[in-house]
């Protein structure tokens, strides 16, 4: 028996190391692999990015590209996760604005600086191009031009007697008030200022439209200077007030969409996104028809008319991809003016050409939503603020959402808690 | 000369030969990780290069010994821990008291309790924080039609509510583990030992202090461990309901390894985090054992 036994340990031993070997074996086969890693949310829907596939396929037969999405909050912990592989578990990522500068220092990004040839460099905007730049290097296509906008319901001022939309933040607490009064919605507006990165966003786009900014020349944290402090105490007030709705505590994005969408509020800020959805798709929104955009608000005596924040997102060659070369074709095809011209249904083109003479006719004919959103772009664009570009943002941002929080459930005053904010940020700048 | 061995030595050689398999896989996927995490943390490696580098001694240790968002991650996870497996404890034990009961439907009943127990984490936290949606939630439509709450309630908006919240999802979770372990060992204690002591006179209160609570505690100990381990390293759930929100309301000591490692980067100091929770995990399955187990119970 015990002869036996040892004969089977050692042939299940030797079928274990045979099977374990033939785990790291590359199959043989010419087709190259491209996998991507994107967010689903805004941007075209994967079934569009599937059709961008296959025609991608119809030039690149060889090359297969498969898509992974992942929800924006877990965008980030995911590449930085996938990354810690040799070869990376993706080829390509979608990176936002802010991580450009962490992932380029930690060596995640291919430098694609010559591999853009001058035409494509003019024929795309300037300010696309700050987002995959990092020190003069550049290390991706834009893609997704991003900002948030001002929605409002437009039944909800007209039943209540105001005949437009606010154009400062104090007009918007006065209509906030008659709104209340007349019982026509409990809570005016709906803001996400959960603990993730879209409080930090709606917080940048209030602090510019107070005359304050983020940093200072020297690259200093500035958002504890006087106008940080004070936006963050009226974003107290008005909780307290009842014109914000006291859930936006917990809210993110989508949660923003559900309630505006159900009608439970009059203003909302939000990305591009959605516009569709709660404006024109019956399925999504209960106030289809009854929604419009303006200008996001300012403050009374702010320099510039408008503010709002910028978050927009680029495609990227990881360097340690074994198939950098059919990652760049992908990405370049993603990224081309053919493609974006034909696939804007849910995003602004970042090719200044898509906004001219036929093209735009075009463009402006791709959905019914587009006659309202690329004019939106357009007048919002130029009042778009970036947050930096610090290897240390996604910490430094953790720091700040923290003291968003605390003064929103009053644990600390906005002074104290944006004063810890900033000693964080230096201290990371060491 | 080949050795002549006893039949037990031979039984324990073989014994080896056929653990061996099992003893490959479990160090190369248990035991080399764990090692490599130790080394980790004594270092300041980040996970951008994850290859052990620059040695720092117990600074990662020291550094969250003196940092006060430890101390609070590690109150925030003790009073999960303690108040949801209490109350699983508690509810559980009722539930398979009741089950044991056999009232009328007690077979749907046994079957339905799965469920909760059967739904991922993952989803389990999407379904509660839809329910404590502030807007169109389904804690606040109850509540309001029942007359309780006089206008929606933003729940999930103070640290300390919000925690307890987490806890009602994770309780609803895990109850049905607790009451079905529970109700497997009641169904082993024999009639005879109730039916005796009920001659001698014992209370309903008697009895069951007396004699089913003696001999469920083995299920007890398990249960408890299990739960407990569990619900120390808590993290998708509050993932999922309030991303460790609001204010930091909600982030365990999983949570801030999370952070640690994954969003801020530094997996050496994650890794230190994980070995701290790894002890006191370990000290408190002791203190379980300690407390519970009792050989002679068992005879």
């Amino acid at each position: 028996m015990t002869k036996l036994y040892r004969i089977t340990m050692i042939v299940v031993l030797i079928a274990m190391a045979i099977s374990m070997t033939s785990c790291g074996a590359k199959p043989e086969s010419t087709e190259k692999s491209v996998k991507v890693l994107a967010m689903q949310q805004a941007g075209p829907t994967p079934e569009e990015m599937n059709e961008i596939v296959a025609k991608f396929n119809e030039s690149n037969p060889g090359i297969k590209v498969n898509i992974d999405y992942v929800s924006y909050d877990a965008l980030h912990d995911k590449i930085a996760t996938s990354m810690a592989t040799n070869p990376p578990a993706y080829d390509v990522i979608l990176v936002d604005d802010i991580w450009y500068a962490e992932f380029a220092k930690n060596g995640y990004l291919w430098d694609v600086t010559s591999k853009i040839s001058k035409e494509t460099k003019d024929s795309i905007f300037a300010a696309a191009w700050d987002i995959t730049t990092v020190n003069g290097v550049t290390y991706g296509m834009p893609w997704l031009l991003d900002e948030k906008y001002f929605f409002y319901n437009e039944k909800m001022l007209a039943d209540a007697g105001i005949a437009a939309p606010p154009k400062t933040w104090e007009e918007l607490e006065a209509q906030s008030l008659i709104l209340k009064e007349k019982g026509i919605v409990e809570y005016p507006i709906v803001w996400s200022w959960a603990q993730a990165e879209t409080a930090i966003c709606d917080f940048v786009a209030l602090l510019y439209g107070n005359g304050g900014r983020f940093t200072d020349e020297n690259g200093k944290p500035a958002f504890n200077e006087a106008a940080g402090v004070e936006t963050l105490q009226w974003m107290v007030d008005s909780i307290d007030k009842g014109i914000v709705n006291p859930a936006s505590i917990s809210y993110v994005e989508e949660d923003v969409r559900n309630t505006f969408s159900q009608g439970k509020a009059a203003f909302a800020i939000n990305w591009l996104y959605m516009y569709e959805l709660a404006a024109i798709n019956t399925d999504e929104s209960q106030v289809v028809g009854q929604v419009k955009m303006s200008l996001i608000p300012a403050f009374e005596g702010n320099a510039a008319p408008s503010s709002s924040i910028n978050g927009s997102m680029g495609f990227s060659v990881v360097d340690k991809s074994p198939n950098r070369e059919e990652a760049w074709k992908y990405v370049e095809f993603l990224t081309s003016e053919e493609i974006q011209r034909e696939y804007s249904a849910h995003l602004p083109p970042v090719w200044s050409g898509n906004y001219e003479g036929e093209a735009l006719n075009e463009l402006m004919a791709l959905n019914e939503s587009n006659p309202v959103t690329v004019p939106m772009f357009k007048e919002q664009f130029p009042y778009s603020h970036v947050r930096p570009k610090v290897p240390y943002y996604a910490e430094g941002s953790k720091a700040l959402q923290l003291a968003l929080q605390e003064a929103l459930t009053k644990s600390k005053t906005p002074q104290q808690a944006l004063d810890d904010a900033a000693a964080k940020w230096i201290e990371l700048a060491k | 000369m080949r050795k002549l061995l006893t039949l037990r030595q031979q039984e324990e050689r073989d014994g080896f030969w056929m653990l061996l398999p099992a003893i490959g896989v479990f160090g190369v996927i248990s035991v080399l990780p764990i090692l490599f995490t130790l080394v980790l943390s004594f270092t300041d490696t980040p996970l951008s290069n994850p290859t052990p580098q620059n040695f720092v001694g117990l600074k990662n240790f020291l550094a969250f010994i003196n940092s006060k968002d430890f101390w609070a991650s590690i109150w925030r996870t003790f009073y999960f821990t303690s108040v949801s497996v209490g109350l699983e404890l508690i509810l559980g034990l009722g539930i398979a008291l009741l089950i044991h009961s056999k009232p009328f439907g007690w077979q749907f009943l046994r079957a339905s309790l799965i469920i909760p127990w059967a739904v991922p984490t993952i989803v389990n936290g999407a379904i509660w924080r839809w329910i404590y949606n502030a807007d169109y939630g389904a804690l606040n439509g109850l509540l309001y039609s029942l007359g309780i709450i006089e206008k929606y309630q933003a729940w999930l908006t103070k640290p300390f509510l919000a925690m307890n919240l987490v806890i009602v999802a994770d309780v609803w979770h895990s109850v049905p583990f607790i009451a079905l372990i529970l109700q497997a060992a009641l169904a082993t204690i024999p009639r005879e030992i109730e039916e005796a002591s009920m001659i001698d006179g014992a209370s309903v209160w008697q009895r069951f202090v007396h004699i089913r609570l003696q001999l469920l505690r083995p299920a007890i100990l398990v249960a408890l461990v299990v739960r407990t381990v569990e619900a120390f390293r808590v993290f998708d759930i509050i993932y999922v309901i309030t991303q460790g929100g609001p204010a930091f309301g909600t982030v365990t000591i999983s949570y801030l390894t999370y952070l640690e490692s994954f969003t801020y980067g530094h997996l050496g100091s994650g890794s230190a985090l994980s070995f701290l929770i790894s002890a006191i995990t370990l000290m408190l399955a002791l203190i379980y054992i300690r407390i519970l187990y009792r050989p002679e119970v068992q005879k």
